[in-house]
């Protein structure tokens, strides 16, 4: 035991040292904290075993912006490397393993939890539910991303990082990466892929089953929408992903011949299997980010979004596209002059429907009242940043000319546009939108101001000279280069850039603090002059039965026409109580045991492997011999639900 | 999550609660996902079956009466599940009980078919790691069996519930939902049968 | 901070021309936009033609973004005429905005397909020379160059005469490569046991920095070699001394370059396709890892079986 932790511990290199240290001392200070004040009990009823879905969210956001610092300072490392030629600030296995964890940090575990965070904390509200439809299933989607993530996350201090990309390529991933690292990433994306599939089915159900009354498909509002298609896509793309890892677990465990280079194994089969889920998966990423600029567009402009219907023509056919182009990414594998020429024309052909809601949201700003809030600004600045990601896309889906551009920071640059000016503006812009919901303060406006014009500036100084520089022959993933082979200039500007945006993080994080110490509460529900019926609640932050009595939904903008109406926040309503689910402590322990035979495979600890797989279903058998008293739930008492409402009869 | 308890009388059992609904759909999504899990073990099994470099080919080592009365035992399995809804929706305990009790029979049949058939290929010399083409055929069968084999643990837990607490809307919903996994399975196997199994034996 | 929409224009702008001066400062280093070939040439005159769309695509949505933003700000006076709070779209604009989009795409499919089928062409200008093959090959981390008909072999250099199409039959050992020559033209992947074909041809003698771009591990940055484009006669001459002067290729030196590092240019005047094509054997450079005792995963039971096949192959030679 001592043996094994010795060789795996990493303590050669003395910023992974660094980083042991400082994770040890914030668990000592955690510990210190949570027992000092008494809070460990509080953390279990109120947090771990939580089943309301605006906490849950809550915690996703928390575990996101976490995993957006260890992303970022992965970036910030690159960039440090990339600034000058022939740079020995990191080794080529140490920057190897940096913009692997980056890749994948970014993509699994920022982006995703970040959206399902914001889809959890509003998409329940915003269809008038009192939480989603398997609540206990949400418990568990959030631990086993959560133990997924930290599983990813300890390899670096632990037996070393994956080190083959986050597109895990075979042979390279296989026959050229004896270590753990890469093992980490297969059970890591795989514990956390079942959280992610599970709440795609929760929040399908949730939208198919549980709207308000009147609240048709076509009633509800966008950011349901790219919710409701984006779980179909997870339901569709995550089992792939599921089955693409376990094949290349099995590789490396068990001696099969998948994606091998031996006995009749096709590493191809990698690079397909891969994409059929890795290009869907962009757009579960980018599509709730559409849906968070229509509500933040609408709000702001106070005018209601233009082209509601095609909008979610577009959204469908998008969703149906994204399984058709994963071949773009790898014209250059050999494929004939006639398989090319489909996917790129079905790749641009995506551009289409994005190029119909971009038009909508400007036609949205036509004839509107805009108003600059932090949260209107990132969405307005997603627009024409977006719009450079989007044409550099249509050019890069040319496949004769992708020959070109493929592996190089032409490509860097273009999908670092469509994610960030996409996704992260997007994360930021649903982050300081609905904050008061969350918290029941608003985010410091000034403060939000600075941080968006750093994130902002930073971003496009970052990445506008990557575009040139893939111009210039500049390959991605390579850790260095030469003095003569004039990348320098450009680099040093890109990394100035970064270094813009690591400010506008730091602010973004300084402003919560600030926020919480200065902020006014808030005294309604309706903090920003809402459309949608998340503003609707009588408090701030909803309790956790969400709405006293289930809305009644007559337009596309229901709150807005209540208020239109003057029937929005009606007095002398006649309460009935409230039935709701209990919480639970199961999902928690079966994540842990999800990590413990994750941690037993990456090792090849078998004893711990099956301990943990018993473990689980172990839980599971549980969990079905007491679902019975489980979904019985209780219920909230009608004085109960006066008291928590209460802010509201004042007012009134 | 509201009105968990009224109950609707004009719908079968399963879908009087509002959480029956819920569930019933839920899983409907979740074999969604479950075509598109097999599919891609399908798909990898078709791309990686010509890779034969060494090792036995399909048509030395399968024995086609031996596939022919697996399939037949899965397929009863499903047929007597169905007869076990056909019972619980004329609310006869009992006889639904006796009919699970036979589809788990049959299911436990069908396993025991299936391991002794993978004991007798890799007695062929066809083992997980002998290559490709026995990669894909051991995860694709593979994952086939386990889900049969959760299927017997998890029917069996549920006849115990249904035996301890009579049928409810709860334990009536486990059932059904249950035997929609266990038809599904065999929907599975089809495509395992034709496209394994009989086109192996083709050449 | 910036109440005013002036200072948030001026931000904008000095953004704007930020772009302008990174673009105009480093325009010179551009060499996938300076091609010496014909291949190159196709796939830049594509790259300008797409440019030139999505410039214009991009100053439409910036134009009518920042009239929106300045004409549409909120303000005390906001003119009833100017504000449409129930506007809800219009089927005219919306069939517009998917039409114009639509011709956008056929436009750039078209030239887009016949750029494909061209490429998988030897180059239209020099039709009537027969193309000379070359192998190229990649191992861990370098790339190996063949010529069997003047049965040469060059590690991390190709000499090439100009004016000449060549045939690259590129395959790789090991991990997935691509082989890319950024000024002669655009990228292939080289894969072990598979080989991909690709036509080029240099028109301007000189040296072309080429390289694999695509990520095989630690030596990936550093496996780069020079394309020499030479003119016919002193081509010839090449030939003709490396088949006199150079050493023959032997199997054991050939071993070290299947082993993960990176090497300096070397030339040979005998080729490895006499003992291994790794179009066809992908194993071969995995044997000769386990065999020099290099930590492989992922062939466990093969090299089991590989022992038990060369021992069954000695014993039926006793």
């Amino acid at each position: 035991m001592v043996e094994f932790i010795k060789d795996n511990l990493i303590l050669n290199d003395p910023m992974i040292v660094g980083a042991n240290i400082s994770i040890l001392l914030t668990v000592i200070v955690l510990v210190f904290v949570l027992t000092y004040f008494k809070k460990w009990k509080w953390l279990w009823t109120e947090w771990i075993t939580t089943v309301d879905h605006k906490r849950i969210g809550i915690m996703y956001i928390i575990s996101a912006l976490l995993m957006l610092f260890r992303g970022g300072v992965d970036a910030l490392l690159m960039r440090a490397q990339l600034t000058v030629p022939n740079a020995s600030f990191l080794s080529s296995q140490h920057y190897n393993e940096i913009f692997t964890t980056h890749g994948t940090i970014m993509i699994l575990f920022m982006a995703m939890p970040f959206l399902l965070g914001l889809m959890n904390v509003v998409v329940p509200l915003q269809i008038g539910a009192r939480d989603v439809a398997f609540p206990y299933l949400n418990n568990l989607s959030f631990w086993s991303f959560f133990f997924g993530a930290i599983l990813f996350n300890i390899s670096f201090v632990f037996g070393g990082s994956p080190d083959a990309g986050w597109t895990n390529y075979a042979p390279l991933a296989i026959e050229g990466s004896p270590g753990p690292g890469i093992n980490y990433y297969l059970l890591g994306l795989q514990v956390s892929g079942i959280g992610t599939l599970l709440t795609g089915i929760n929040f399908i159900v949730t939208i198919i089953k549980m709207r308000a009354p009147g609240m048709t498909l076509l009633r509800m509002p966008m950011f349901s929408w790219t919710t409701l298609i984006t779980s179909f896509i997870i339901v569709f793309a995550f089992p792939i992903l599921t089955v693409t890892l376990a094949m290349m677990t099995f590789d490396r465990l068990f001696g099969t011949h998948f994606f091998t280079l031996t006995a009749g194994g096709n590493p191809m089969l990698w690079a397909n299997f891969f994409w059929l889920w890795g290009h869907p998966e962009v757009y579960i990423v980018v599509l709730p980010a559409f849906g968070i600029f229509s509500e933040v567009i609408a709000t702001f402009s106070r005018k209601t979004l233009f082209g509601h219907k095609s909008m979610i023509i577009s959204l469908v056919v998008i969703s149906g596209l994204s399984f058709l182009v994963w071949v773009h990414h790898f014209y250059t594998m050999g494929g004939s002059a006639n398989v090319n020429n489909i996917f790129s024309i079905t790749t641009m052909a995506i551009a289409i429907p994005t190029g119909i809601k971009i038009f909508n949201w400007l036609g949205t700003l036509y004839k509107a009242r805009i108003q600059f809030t932090a949260a209107m600004m990132w969405a307005l600045a997603f627009i024409p940043t977006f719009v450079i990601g989007g044409v550099t896309g249509v050019m890069l889906g040319m496949a004769a000319a992708d020959f070109q551009y493929h592996n190089t920071y032409f490509l860097i640059a273009h999908f670092h546009y469509t994610l960030i000016a996409g996704v992260v503006f997007a994360c930021f812009a649903g982050f300081v939108y609905w904050y008061p919901k969350m918290f029941g303060h608003k985010m410091n406006e000034p403060i939000g101001k600075w941080a968006f014009w750093f994130f902002t500036i930073g971003f496009n100084v970052c990445f506008l000279p990557q575009f040139l520089l893939g111009f210039a022959g500049m390959p991605r993933r390579v850790y260095t280069y030469l003095p003569e082979d004039g990348w320098t200039a450009l680099n040093v500007v890109s990394t100035i850039g970064a270094v813009g945006m690591g400010i506008g993080f730091v602010i973004i994080v300084y402003n919560v603090y600030y926020s919480l110490r200065h902020s006014k509460m808030e005294t309604t529900g309706d903090s920003w002059n809402g459309r949608t019926l998340e503003w609707a609640t009588a408090t701030a932050v909803p309790p956790h039965y969400n709405f006293p009595v289930t809305p009644v939904v007559k337009d596309v903008d229901a709150f807005w026409q209540m208020k239109q109406e003057g029937t929005a926040n009606k007095k002398d309503i006649e309460y009935e109580p409230i039935h709701m689910p209990n919480n639970t402590g199961t999902p928690f322990v079966m994540s842990i045991f999800f990590f413990i035979a994750g941690f037993g495979l990456v090792f090849e600890i078998w004893w711990m492997a099956i301990l943990g797989i018993a473990g689980s279903f172990g839980c599971m058998i549980f969990r079905s011999l007491r679902s019975h008293v489980y979904d019985k739930g209780y219920y909230v008492s009608v004085e109960e639900i006066k008291r928590l409402e209460q802010p509201f009869h004042k007012e009134a | 999550m509201e009105n968990t308890n009224k109950l609707n009388t004009n719908v079968p059992l399963e879908y009087q609660t509002e959480t029956g609904k819920l569930n019933i759909l839920g899983f409907w999504i979740f074999l969604g996902a479950e075509v598109a899990l097999f599919s891609t073990l399908y798909a990898a099994y078709f791309a990686l079956k010509d890779g034969v470099m060494e090792g036995p080919l399909p048509i030395d080592v399968f024995d086609f009466n031996y596939t022919i009365i697996m399939t037949i035992v899965l397929l009863t399995s499903s047929f007597t599940s169905g007869l076990a809804i056909h019972e619980m929706r004329r609310n006869n305990i009992k006889a639904m009980v006796v009919w699970l009790v036979i589809t788990l029979l049959f299911g436990a049949g069908f396993l025991y078919m299936e391991i002794a058939e993978f004991i007798h290929l890799v007695h062929s010399g066809a083992t997980l790691g002998t290559n490709a083409l026995w990669s894909s055929f051991y995860l694709l069968t593979g994952t086939h069996g386990v889900h049969v084999a959760i299927g017997i643990v998890w029917i069996t837990l549920i006849i115990f519930q249904a035996l301890k607490r009579g049928l409810t809307p709860d334990t009536a919903k486990k059932v059904f939902v249950s035997s929609l996994y266990w038809h599904f399975l065999d929907f599975v196997w089809i495509f395992v049968f034709t496209g394994v199994y009989l086109l192996g034996m083709v050449k | 901070m910036f109440k005013n929409y002036k200072t948030w224009l001026i931000i904008m702008l000095s953004l704007v021309s930020l772009i302008v001066i990174t673009v105009l400062g480093f325009q010179a280093d551009l060499i996938v936009l300076d091609p010496k070939g014909p291949v190159g040439e196709i796939q830049k005159d594509l790259i300008m033609y797409s440019i030139y769309f999505m410039l214009a695509i991009l100053v439409v949505v910036y134009v009518l973004f920042t009239y929106m933003v300045i004409k549409y700000r909120d303000h005390k006076n906001v003119d009833s005429k100017n504000y449409k709070p129930d506007m809800h779209g219009s089927v005219k604009l919306e069939i517009i905005w998917t039409a114009i989009p639509v011709i956008i795409v056929i436009a750039l499919a078209i030239p887009n397909a016949k750029a494909l089928y061209d490429l998988k062409q030897p180059p239209a200008s020099t039709a009537g020379k027969e193309p000379i093959v070359i192998h190229a090959t990649a191992a861990d981390w370098k790339w190996i160059f063949s010529y069997p008909e003047e049965n040469i072999e060059t590690v991390n250099y190709v000499n090439v005469p100009e004016d000449h199409p060549i045939l690259f039959k590129i395959t790789a050992a090991d991990s997935m490569a691509s082989f890319w020559v950024p000024q002669i033209g655009g990228q292939i992947y080289g894969m072990p046991g598979m080989v991909n074909e690709l036509y080029l041809q240099v028109d301007e003698p000189g040296e072309y920095k080429g390289r694999n771009s695509n990520f095989t591990g630690e030596g990936m940055t550093h496996q780069q070699f020079n394309m020499v484009a030479l003119d016919e006669d002193s081509y010839q001459s090449w030939v003709k001394e490396t088949q006199e002067n150079a050493p023959k290729l032997d199997e054991t030196t050939y071993e070290k370059l299947m082993l993960p590092d990176n090497v300096g240019e070397m030339t040979f005047s005998s080729t490895h396709l006499d003992f291994v094509d790794h179009g066809i054997d992908a194993t071969y450079a995995m044997h000769i890892r386990e065999k020099y005792g290099v930590e492989i995963k992922g062939v466990k039971i093969t090299t089991e079986e590989y022992k038990q096949v060369s021992n069954n192959g000695s014993h039926s030679n006793h």
